[in-house]
């Protein structure tokens, strides 16, 4: 590894770290989240009502740590933050491990 | 800008579907041909990287929050085909596993974000920097790559939001999909980016370029890359 990309490393590293910044800042201003994508219950709020098609499809999919949480609806805020930093940490796993795979499929077959 | 489950009927997600199919099928098949071993640690890297700035949620007081993406510097870096491909690998995890953009839209959130993003910041940044590597107008280049390129992303969305009202209504008149039309769901998604969003997808991209030009000026394509 050239020094350049080992100081590329730790820089994504450190930015996993911080990345709890990206629930801490919005928590502080008082921002909801973002336009678009708000839940069932949000639109029942803000609409008085839920669109069909919307509430059909919208749980499809029941994603394994869906919002970067790993405790659910129940965690506590210092739970959340620890659990976001973590999600950043195994994001970084994931896709790294899903390119290498990629590549690994496609650089063979170049031989 | 992760469209949810729900949100955009049968007729939209499934031709954007088709859309990201066939850009992954290019993609791919130009990284087989041009991808080296020593490209495949960046694109890990670009990868990651997209990952985590999209964790920066940025609030707008009172309001909403946005994000970058990474997408623009990624083209710029590696190429808009390879970007393509790290940013759709980043989505597509985002969605499955940590329920950030719905899984039937993951063809409309990877042809927003990983093609429209990666291409129009590729041609933007090409379009202004013709040349140089020196001097100011790189960085300029740079910034509005980010900046125009986000921005597109944001429009793209907003568009395929905002036609679900004309595509599919209950018998009450009401969306059955996303519930504001073009004309609220554009200029509110075109205003935050422009305004706020987009600017940190500018700067990210302006200081990630400068850093690689000053230790790794060998690894930008769009600079080392004549004829794309």
């Amino acid at each position: 590894m050239t020094k350049s990309q080992k100081r590329l490393w730790i820089g994504l590293i450190i930015l996993a770290f911080f990345s709890p910044l990206g629930i801490i800042l919005p928590d502080r201003f008082g921002a909801k989240g973002a336009w678009g994508e708000w839940s069932t219950e949000t639109l029942q709020k803000v609409l008085g009502y839920v669109p069909e098609g919307l509430r059909k499809y919208s749980d499809v999919w029941k994603a394994p740590l869906a919002d970067y949480s790993f405790g659910g609806q129940g965690a506590t805020y210092a739970q959340q933050i620890i659990y976001y930093m973590l999600s950043g940490l195994l994001g970084i796993l994931l896709v790294g491990l899903m390119i290498y795979a990629i590549s690994k499929l496609l650089v063979k077959h170049e031989k | 800008m992760h469209i949810p489950d729900g949100y955009l009927s049968p007729q939209t997600y499934a031709p954007l579907w088709g859309v990201s199919l066939l850009f992954w099928s290019v993609a791919l098949r130009k990284m087989k041909k041009e991808l080296s071993t020593k490209q495949i640690p960046y694109l890990a890297m670009a990868a990651a990287f997209s990952f985590l700035i999209q964790m920066f949620n940025i609030p707008i007081p009172g309001g909403t929050t946005g994000h970058a993406v990474g997408a623009g510097i990624i083209a710029i870096l590696l190429g808009p085909w390879t970007a393509v491909i790290a940013v759709s690998v980043v989505l597509i995890i985002q969605s499955v596993v940590f329920g950030d953009g719905g899984i039937t839209a993951i063809g409309a959130n990877c042809f927003n974000m990983a093609v429209a993003i990666p291409f129009v910041s590729y041609w933007v940044f090409k379009l202004i920097n013709r040349k140089s590597i020196k001097g100011a107008r790189v960085y300029v280049a740079a910034f509005f790559a980010g900046h125009i390129g986000l921005s597109t992303g944001a429009i793209v969305t907003a568009m395929e939001l905002g036609i679900q009202p004309l595509i599919a209504r209950g018998a009450d008149g009401r969306s059955l999909y996303a519930p504001y039309p073009l004309s609220i769901a554009v200029p509110v998604m075109a205003l935050e980016h422009f305004l706020l969003f987009s600017i940190i997808e500018g700067m990210v991209t302006f200081l990630l370029l400068k850093y690689f030009l000053k230790y790794e000026s060998d690894q930008i394509y769009a600079i080392s890359v004549k004829e794309a």
